[in-house]
């Protein structure tokens, strides 16, 4: 357990969930990204600009992120080419079929005590934990 | 009288779109700090047969402290406070689309670590693999679009 990093997990964690309670309050809006991304795609007018936006302060937090700290963001790639669309596709997919992901369900449905969204949390953690261990341990596919 | 209430409506439309930018910035902030942008440190969590991160735990256990110890007293408000209703879920009942969606969902979190928030979050860094990934993604959002239609 030697990357365990518990403390800014649990600050990062604070923040994730703040920025939900805020959008809730102020917007009535769930901060699920997969229902805000897939909404970004299909809907119009105000519908489509305020999910933009929330999609553009995400990005905007990597950029800030970069011009105020001196730690540069660590992305370690996971994945063949191939397989990183292959994940892809399931991702988008899965998400827009299971109405959310991490975060609706994850962070805004375990709070509101959804059956739903603890099913599916559940469930997608169970696939995750199944399916490193066929990839890297079975299979030894891992980059 | 109708230019004071044209400017009222500006005024929410203002706070309305501060709110939603704010909130994106403190999920991508989050998101960052916690490491969850990086798909090592997630696959490190997934895999509990190699050298277990446990930090993801940490990320979901701060992230639902704030919101279930918060979420009750919001939705007691009669609306939120830039619209005329909270935007709620229906759906009450479990379903095989949900199951289903859950389960591909978990397995292509499994093979790349990259969830849609991490993803767009790490896009800026225009790191090529994230790119690839959000693009895949972005066509699996638009299949399924066209599946259910």
């Amino acid at each position: 357990m030697e990357n365990f990093t518990p403390v800014s997990a649990l600050i990062g964690g604070a923040f994730i969930g703040l920025s939900a309670v805020i959008m809730l309050a102020g917007n009535g809006r769930i901060a699920g990204i997969s229902g805000i991304l897939g909404g970004a795609i299909s809907s119009r007018g105000d519908e489509r600009r305020w999910r933009i936006l929330f999609l553009a302060g995400l990005l905007i937090a990597t950029l800030l992120y970069q011009f105020a700290s001196s730690s540069p963001i660590t992305i370690e790639t996971q994945a063949s080419p191939e397989l990183l669309v292959i994940a892809g596709l399931l991702v988008g997919f899965g998400t827009r079929l299971g109405s959310g992901c991490t975060s609706g369900h994850g962070i805004c449905g375990i709070a509101r005590f959804s059956k739903r969204s603890f099913a599916a949390t559940v469930t997608f953690m169970l696939f995750g934990f199944i399916t490193v261990y066929v990839t890297r341990h079975l299979l030894e596919l891992g980059v | 009288m109708s230019s004071v209430k044209e400017q009222n409506s500006h005024d929410g439309m203002f706070a309305h779109s501060a709110v939603t930018l704010v909130s994106g910035v403190l999920f991508g902030l989050g998101l960052i700090i916690s490491g969850m942008v990086n798909p090592g440190k997630v696959i490190g969590f997934l895999d509990l047969a190699g050298d277990w991160d446990p930090s993801l735990i940490f990320v979901m256990g701060g992230g639902v402290t704030v919101t279930t110890s918060t979420f009750w007293l919001v939705l007691r408000r009669e609306r939120p406070l830039f619209e005329r209703k909270f935007f709620l879920p229906t759906k009450a009942d479990l379903d095989g689309r949900l199951l289903m969606g859950a389960a591909l969902f978990g397995i292509g979190w499994g093979i790349g670590g990259l969830c849609p928030g991490p993803a767009i979050t790490a896009l800026a860094t225009l790191d090529p693999s994230v790119v690839l990934f959000v693009g895949a993604m972005l066509l699996g959002m638009v299949l399924q679009n066209l599946v259910a239609e």
